[in-house]
C-alpha cells in the first residue's frame, strides 16, 4: 500500500498527453444497450483466453483416451467417438525398456520428489523461525543473499555440478539429484516460509512461556503445527521444482533403470515416429498431480514471488 | 517481532544480562547453519566453480574426478568463444527471444489481469481457473502438447492449415498440401511456436499478478479519475500503471530471467542439443560440456557469460524487492 502510493504520487493525473480517441466522457452516459455489448465483448474475450489457455490440456486428456484410428485420422475430433483406456493400459502394464515400466520411473521421480521435499522442510524451517523471529547481525545479509541466489541462472551450473556429482561418486544414482534439488528448492521455501512464521502470533510463545514451557516445547507444541499448513505450501513448490526438474536429471542419470519420468519422456517418446496415444496417456498420468497439488497452493506462488509489492 | 529472544526474559529471569544475551544470540546462528551449508556448498560453490573450470581446458570426465591434471588456459576459452562468429548468432537468438518474450507474456498478462478484473465473479472465476491450468502444467509436457499439435501429419494445425480452402491456401502460402510440413524446420518457425509456449506458459503469472495488484489499488482512485472526466484508456496510463509500477517491475525482471535460459521447452521442441541454428545461450553452453567431444571448459565459459548478463537484470529486481521490503 505504501509502495503502491509513492507510486502514485510520483506520477500525477494531470497529465499533458492528450485525451485518445474512445475516452473521455462518452463512455460514461452509455445506455444499456452499450453496456449489454460491452459485457458481451468482454465475456467473449474471456472465453477466448480461457479456450487459449486451457486447450493443450484438454487436448492431452481427450487424444490420451482416444483409439488410435482416431488419433491418426485426417479429421480431429473433438472428443473420443468410442473412448477407450487402451493407451494408459499400454503405459502402466507394458515395459518401456527390458525389465523397466511407466510405474518404474514414477516411482524413481516419485523417491526423488518425496525425499527432496523432506530435506528442504525441516532445513527451511529452522532457517525461517530464525529470520523470523530473531533480530541479529547477518539477518539482512541472509535476507539478500536468498534473493540473490534464487536469481542464479541453475542452468549455469549444470558443468560444476556435475563436477562435484562426479567426485562424491554419486553419478547415476538419485541421490545426486535430491542434493541438487535440495539446492534449488531451499532459498524460495525459506523465503515463503518465513512469512507463515512472523504470521503466528508471538503472545502464543508468550503465554507458553509463562506457563513454563522450554524453547523446545514452544517449537514444537506452538510454532509448528501453527506453521504446518505454510510448510504443506512450500512443500508443494519444492516437490513440484523436483517433480519437473529435467536437464539436470538427464546429465546425472545415465542408466535406464535409474531415469526419472521427465528423462524417461523426452527419451522414449520424444522421438520422430511417435505414438501419441501412449505419450498423451503418459503426459497425463505425469501433469495430474502436479495440477493438483498447484492449485492447492498457488495463491501463495503469488505472493511469495511477487513479495512486497502486492500485499495492502 | 522477536518472540523467542524474549521468551528467556520470563523464563530464565534469574540469568544475568550478559548470559541471557550471549544464549540468545547463538541460537538463530545455529538454526541457520544448515541453511547456510547447503545453500553454500550446493549453490554458491558451483558458482565458484563454474568461474574457475571456464579458466581451464576440460574435454575428458576423468579430469572432473581428479584423476587427470587440469591445463590451465587463462582467458583462453573466453577468446575462442568471442572470436566465433557463432556466439554472436547465438547471444542475437537470446536476446531477440527473451525481449520477444517478456513483451508478449507482459502485454497478454496485462490485458488478461485487467479483463478477469471487469468481468462477473463466476465468469473470472472460470477463467482464472482455466488460466491456472497452463500455469500448472510441467513445462515438459505442456511443450509435449504443443508439439502433438504442431504434429506434421495428423498435428491439428497441419488439419487446420489443410482445412483451409485450397486457392486461399495458394494466394497465401503457396502450397495447399500441408501434410509432412516441416513446421519446426526453419529457424524462424521454430522460434515462433516456441515462443508460443513459452508464453502460453508463462502468461497465467503476470496474469495472476497483475490482478492482484488491481484488487489491491483502492476503486476510489479510480472512480475519482472517472468523474474528473478521464476514460478507461487515460485511467489505465495515469492511475493503474503508475500504481502497479513496482508489480510490472518486478514481473518484467523475473520473466527477463526466466526466459533468458528456457531449456526445458527448447529441449522437447528441438529434440535435444543439436539443431545448431537454433542455440541459445543455455542450450550453446550445455551442448559445449556435454555432447561429445565433450569441452567442459568451453561451456563453462558460455555459463559464466550467461550468469554475468543476469547477474546485472538480478542487481535491478534485488533493489526493486529491497525498496518494497523497506516500505511494507
Amino acid at each position: 500500500m505504501t509502495a503502491s502510493s509513492a507510486a502514485a504520487t510520483g506520477r500525477p493525473l494531470e497529465g499533458a498527453e492528450p485525451r485518445p480517441a474512445g475516452g473521455g466522457r462518452r463512455t460514461r452516459g452509455g445506455g444499456r444497450r452499450s453496456r449489454t455489448a460491452r459485457r458481451v465483448a468482454l465475456n467473449g474475450a474471456g472465453l477466448l483466453v480461457a479456450l487459449f489457455a486451457a486447450f493443450p490440456v484438454y487436448w492431452m486428456i481427450t487424444t490420451s483416451l482416444k483409439p488410435s484410428g482416431e488419433i491418426f485420422s485426417s479429421t480431429p475430433r473433438p472428443l473420443p467417438a468410442e473412448p477407450t483406456l487402451e493407451h494408459y493400459r499400454r503405459i502402466l502394464t507394458g515395459n518401456l525398456i527390458p525389465g523397466v515400466t511407466f510405474t518404474d520411473f514414477f516411482l524413481n521421480s516419485a523417491l526423488v520428489a518425496v525425499a527432496t521435499v523432506l530435506l528442504s522442510a525441516l532445513v527451511a524451517l529452522l532457517a525461517a523461525t530464525a529470520v523470523a523471529r530473531f533480530r541479529f547481525k547477518l539477518r539482512t545479509s541472509f535476507l539478500i543473499m536468498l534473493l540473490v541466489v534464487q536469481m542464479i541462472p541453475l542452468e549455469a551450473l549444470v558443468i560444476p555440478l556435475f563436477l562435484m556429482i562426479q567426485r562424491l561418486g554419486l553419478y547415476n544414482t538419485l541421490p545426486s539429484l535430491i542434493l541438487t534439488y535440495l539446492g534449488f528448492s531451499l532459498p524460495f521455501a525459506v523465503w515463503m516460509l518465513r512469512g507463515f512464521v512472523a504470521a503466528v502470533p508471538k503472545e502464543l510463545e508468550e503465554a507458553a512461556a509463562i506457563d513454563g514451557a522450554s524453547r523446545a516445547q514452544i517449537f514444537r507444541r506452538i510454532l509448528f503445527p501453527l506453521v504446518a499448513p505454510g510448510l504443506v505450501a512450500t512443500s508443494i513448490f519444492s516437490f513440484i521444482t523436483a517433480w519437473n526438474e529435467l536437464i539436470f536429471a538427464l546429465t546425472f542419470i545415465n542408466r535406464q533403470d535409474r531415469y526419472t519420468l521427465p528423462v524417461a519422456m523426452t527419451f522414449f517418446f520424444g522421438r520422430d515416429d511417435t505414438a501419441w496415444g501412449p505419450v498423451m496417456a503418459a503426459s497425463t498420468l505425469f501433469t495430474l498431480p502436479v495440477i493438483v497439488f498447484f492449485l492447492l497452493v498457488q495463491r501463495r506462488m503469488v505472493s511469495g514471488l511477487v513479495a512486497g509489492a502486492v500485499k495492502g | 517481532m522477536t518472540t523467542l529472544t524474549e521468551v528467556p526474559e520470563t523464563t530464565a529471569a534469574r540469568e544475568t544480562p550478559a548470559r541471557r544475551r550471549r544464549r540468545v544470540d547463538r541460537l538463530p546462528y545455529l538454526l541457520l547453519l544448515p541453511a547456510l551449508v547447503v545453500i553454500g556448498v550446493l549453490l554458491l560453490w558451483p558458482l565458484g566453480q563454474v568461474v574457475v573450470m571456464s579458466f581451464h581446458r576440460l574435454d575428458n570426465v576423468r579430469q572432473l574426478r581428479g584423476d587427470r591434471e587440469w591445463p590451465w588456459v587463462g582467458l583462453g576459452n573466453y577468446a575462442q568463444i568471442l572470436g566465433d562468429p557463432f556466439f554472436w548468432t547465438v547471444l542475437r537468438n537470446t536476446v531477440l527471444f527473451a525481449a520477444a518474450n517478456v513483451a508478449l507474456t507482459m502485454i497478454l498478462g496485462t490485458l488478461v489481469g485487467l479483463l478477469l478484473n471487469r468481468l462477473g465473479r463466476r465468469m473470472a472465476a472460470f477463467v482464472a481457473s482455466c488460466v491456472m491450468l497452463a500455469w500448472a502444467t510441467p513445462a515438459l509436457t505442456g511443450t509435449i502438447v504443443w508439439k502433438w499439435i504442431f504434429d506434421d501429419t495428423s498435428g491439428l494445425v497441419t488439419w487446420a492449415f489443410n482445412a483451409l480452402p485450397d486457392g486461399l491456401s495458394q494466394a497465401l502460402f503457396g502450397r495447399t498440401d500441408w501434410t509432412g510440413y516441416g513446421w519446426f524446420n526453419s529457424p524462424l518457425l521454430f522460434f515462433a511456436i516456441l515462443t508460443l509456449v513459452v508464453v502460453w506458459h508463462s502468461f497465467p503469472f503476470v496474469a495472476v499478478s497483475v490482478l492482484a495488484g488491481l484488487k489491491s489499488v483502492p476503486s476510489e482512485l479510480h472512480e475519482a479519475a472517472r468523474v474528473d472526466g478521464a476514460g478507461p484508456w487515460r485511467v489505465f496510463w495515469r492511475v493503474t500503471v503508475p500504481l502497479l509500477r513496482p508489480v510490472f517491475g518486478i514481473l518484467v525482471v523475473l520473466s527477463t530471467i526466466w526466459d533468458f535460459k528456457v531449456f526445458t521447452q527448447y529441449y522437447v521442441l528441438a529434440g535435444g542439443t543439436q539443431d545448431r541454428p537454433t542455440f541459445m545461450l543455455s542450450v550453446y553452453s550445455y551442448a559445449e560440456a556435454f555432447s561429445p567431444p565433450p569441452k567442459y571448459g568451453l561451456g563453462s565459459a558460455i555459463a559464466v557469460i550467461l550468469t554475468l548478463i543476469l547477474l546485472v537484470v538480478t542487481g535491478v529486481y534485488v533493489r526493486m524487492v529491497l525498496r518494497q521490503e523497506e516500505d511494507a
